[in-house]
């Protein structure tokens, strides 16, 4: 016999095994975005290798061919590719997941479950981009003929991924949950988006960066530790322990305040959404 | 002593209102609105206090006007809103249907659609996998069950997801007004199909619509919200008659009062409706008298016809009603004065809807129409199916189709024994 209480919303639960309770329904909504972000499209999947394909190859022109812009000892597409690898889990896993609560107001109004289900799907569409463009990655890797320590990249680069989402996910949940109330953040999630990526090494190696202290900063960015780490598997030299710990640190802080904040709001979504 | 299925416990829910932008907050209200200024002009309690107690088994219908805070409650018992106060402890699963088709994507098909919407309202895959050909069945869709949604009539998406929520099994089911829409063979099918739901499994139904008729066949206790108060369970008959007697309705229109300083003029002072005890109302069952009154003013001398159109929902005038007494007796005719008409249409006689009213004062001869009213009364007629319903005979099913539901004469005689 099931027996439960219906009461005001005090305090923060996480209610995890909840979430395991829902897990289909996580998998359907996960299934739905996917299936409809490529709906009606005559490329249909063919898009989410060609989108980051189509970026590199203009990015090696401006930033490689015509800028000379370093790129620690590999060729620059590659260097380029593997920035944009990581970056595209992030830049449309946040937007998507920032914009995902008021793009599902209708539903969430009409019917409960675990409200993070929402923006934690939106993610994982942008991780099953990831691994289409990871296809892409592995080809360029045979193309230009980079000796890769096998070792490292299985160690790397589903570390990179997992930090890049325990971002996206803090970022991604805070702004959800503050989309619903202001409006105002379906502006401003495109405009950070775009500012972020200056501030992460993806056109730009973190080698170039001439003071220590000006790394430390660039390494509070999670996302450049993600990137470091994941071009650590295919570039030959030490990783940055330090620069990698502060991502990695600052990507749980961010976890903990979107996770905290998105739980401390979501009881009245209904209302206001 | 079987334990309740639901205990609601002194539940209160408060909202803000007044927010000139509609609600929404933009982020220079917070960040620039100076502390203490209040940002809200009031606060509105949509529910105040509400306790009662459902038991495994119960059909309960809520009953209340709109704005009484039945939304808000079925809202909070489907967990999608939590109370300001108050708690409730369930001792079953819940789902709740507030909307037909939650979740439907116009961009994926009908199989896809089942296996979405049916996962939002709470069922596993495997329970859907297992129940896919009845749900196919029920809607009656299959030939497009691989089209997109979007290609669908509006009917073929109403069946559908009718058709995945008639297969939940929680044992507690909530439902809103989701048979206001469709027309009326779905509804017949869709409340039959809850019947089943509710008698032959025994499962816990709660039920909020308008239509009383549905309410009453398939409910057996009632619950009557009132500006957010509710006073508790009642058996559904008392519930339903609390809700359509107990108050006084507001079925009186006032029409421009200025106009009594006009000499002149013919002109209507004041339109109600009663029912056969003098008591202003707007809600009457079938085998009401209904009395309609208009209080009018002559002051040109002229003789004078009022009268009303009545009309149905869907548009269509019922009947014209004249005031035939006024004009026969030449006297009357054309002296100066207030008079008040009563035109009373016989009970037994209208079907179970709702009516609405044109009032209008004219002249025979000359023709002349001194003044019309549109839409000036409203009214709705019931069918409590009890015992005094005589005009339905031993029929129990609605016929909202019939705009009428006359008591008519009627005479039978046996002319043989022999069939021939």
């Amino acid at each position: 016999m099931i027996e439960y209480e219906i009461k005001p919303e005090k305090g923060i639960k996480f209610n995890l095994h909840e979430i395991i309770q829902y897990k289909e329904l996580f998998y359907f909504f996960t299934w739905r975005d996917i299936k409809i972000k490529y709906k009606q499209a005559v490329l249909g999947f063919l898009w989410a290798i060609l989108q980051p394909l189509l970026t590199m190859i203009i990015f090696s022109f401006f930033f490689g061919n015509l800028l000379k812009v370093p790129s620690d000892g590999i060729p620059y597409p590659v260097f380029a590719f593997s920035g944009l690898l990581m970056w595209n889990v992030f830049s449309s896993g946040l937007s998507s997941a920032g914009n995902s609560m008021v793009s599902n107001a209708h539903i969430i109004k009409k019917i409960y479950f675990p409200r993070l289900i929402i923006p934690m799907s939106a993610i994982l569409v942008s991780v099953f981009d990831f691994l289409m463009s990871f296809i892409v990655f592995v080809g360029l890797l045979i193309y230009f003929q980079i000796n890769v320590n096998i070792l490292k990249m299985c160690l790397f680069i589903p570390g990179s991924l997992f930090l890049t989402i325990i971002c996206t996910f803090g970022m991604g949940s805070f702004l959800a949950a503050l989309n619903v109330k202001y409006r105002d953040f379906r502006y401003i999630i495109p405009f950070l988006i775009q500012s972020l990526m200056f501030l992460t090494p993806v056109i730009y190696p973190v080698s170039i960066i001439k003071y220590q202290w000006a790394k430390y900063i660039i390494a509070a960015n999670p996302m450049s530790g993600a990137i470091d780490l994941a071009r650590a598997a295919i570039i030959n030299k030490p990783i940055q322990t330090d620069l990698i710990l502060i991502s990695c640190f600052s990507a749980i802080v961010m976890f903990m305040i979107g996770l905290l904040y998105f739980r401390k709001t979501e009881s009245y979504f209904a209302d206001i959404a | 002593m079987t334990k309740p299925i639901l205990e609601i416990q002194n539940i209160s829910k408060k909202f803000r209102i007044g927010g000139a932008d509609g609600g929404y907050k933009t982020l220079r209200d917070s960040l620039f609105s100076k502390k203490g200024k209040k940002v809200y002009k009031s606060e509105f309690w949509a529910l105040e206090d509400v306790s009662f107690d459902v038991y495994p088994g119960d059909t309960v219908g809520i009953i209340g006007k709109n704005g009484a805070g039945k939304s808000t409650l079925l809202k909070i018992l489907s967990r999608i809103t939590p109370p300001t106060k108050g708690r409730i402890i369930c001792r079953g699963r819940i789902a709740s249907l507030l909307e037909v088709g939650t979740g439907f994507h116009g961009e994926l098909s009908g199989r896809e659609n089942i296996y979405l919407n049916g996962s939002i309202l709470g069922l596993k895959r495997a329970e859907i996998n297992r129940k896919f050909d009845e749900i196919v069945d029920f809607s009656g869709v299959e030939k497009f069950l691989d089209t997109q949604l979007k290609h669908y009539s509006s009917g073929m998406q109403l069946r559908l997801a009718f058709a995945v929520a008639a297969h939940l099994e929680p044992e507690i089911l909530i439902i809103d007004e989701v048979l206001a829409v469709g027309d009326a063979d779905f509804q017949k099918k869709c409340i039959g199909k809850m019947e089943s739901i509710s008698k032959s499994e025994g499962r816990t139904i709660l039920f909020v619509s308008h239509n009383m008729s549905a309410i009453q066949s398939l409910c057996s206790k009632g619950i009557l919200l009132e500006d957010g108060k509710t006073k508790g369970v009642f058996d559904i008959a008392q519930a339903v008659s609390q809700y359509l007697y107990g108050e006084e309705g507001n079925s009186t229109a006032f029409f421009s009062p200025d106009k009594l300083n006009k000499n002149n003029s013919v002109f209507i002072i004041e339109a109600y409706i009663q029912n056969s005890k003098n008591l202003t109302t707007d809600r009457f069952a079938v085998y009401d008298d209904i009395c309609v009154n208009i209080k009018w003013a002559n002051q040109k001398g002229v003789p004078v016809n009022p009268n009303f159109i009545l009309m149905n929902k869907f548009n269509v005038n019922v009947m014209l009603a004249i005031d035939t007494e006024v004009d026969r007796d030449g006297s009357l005719k054309s002296e100066k004065g207030t008079y008040i008409s009563k035109i009373t249409i016989p009970k037994n006689f209208l079907n179970a809807g709702e009516y609405f009213l044109h009032i209008a004062l004219d002249s025979a001869s000359p023709r002349t129409c001194h003044e019309v009213h549109y839409n000036a009364l409203y009214f709705s007629v019931w069918d409590p199916m009890d015992e005094n319903s005589v005009a339905r005979g031993l029929f129990t099913s609605s016929y909202e189709e019939c705009m009428l539901l006359p008591l008519l004469p009627s005479s039978f005689t046996k002319i043989s024994e022999i069939i021939n």
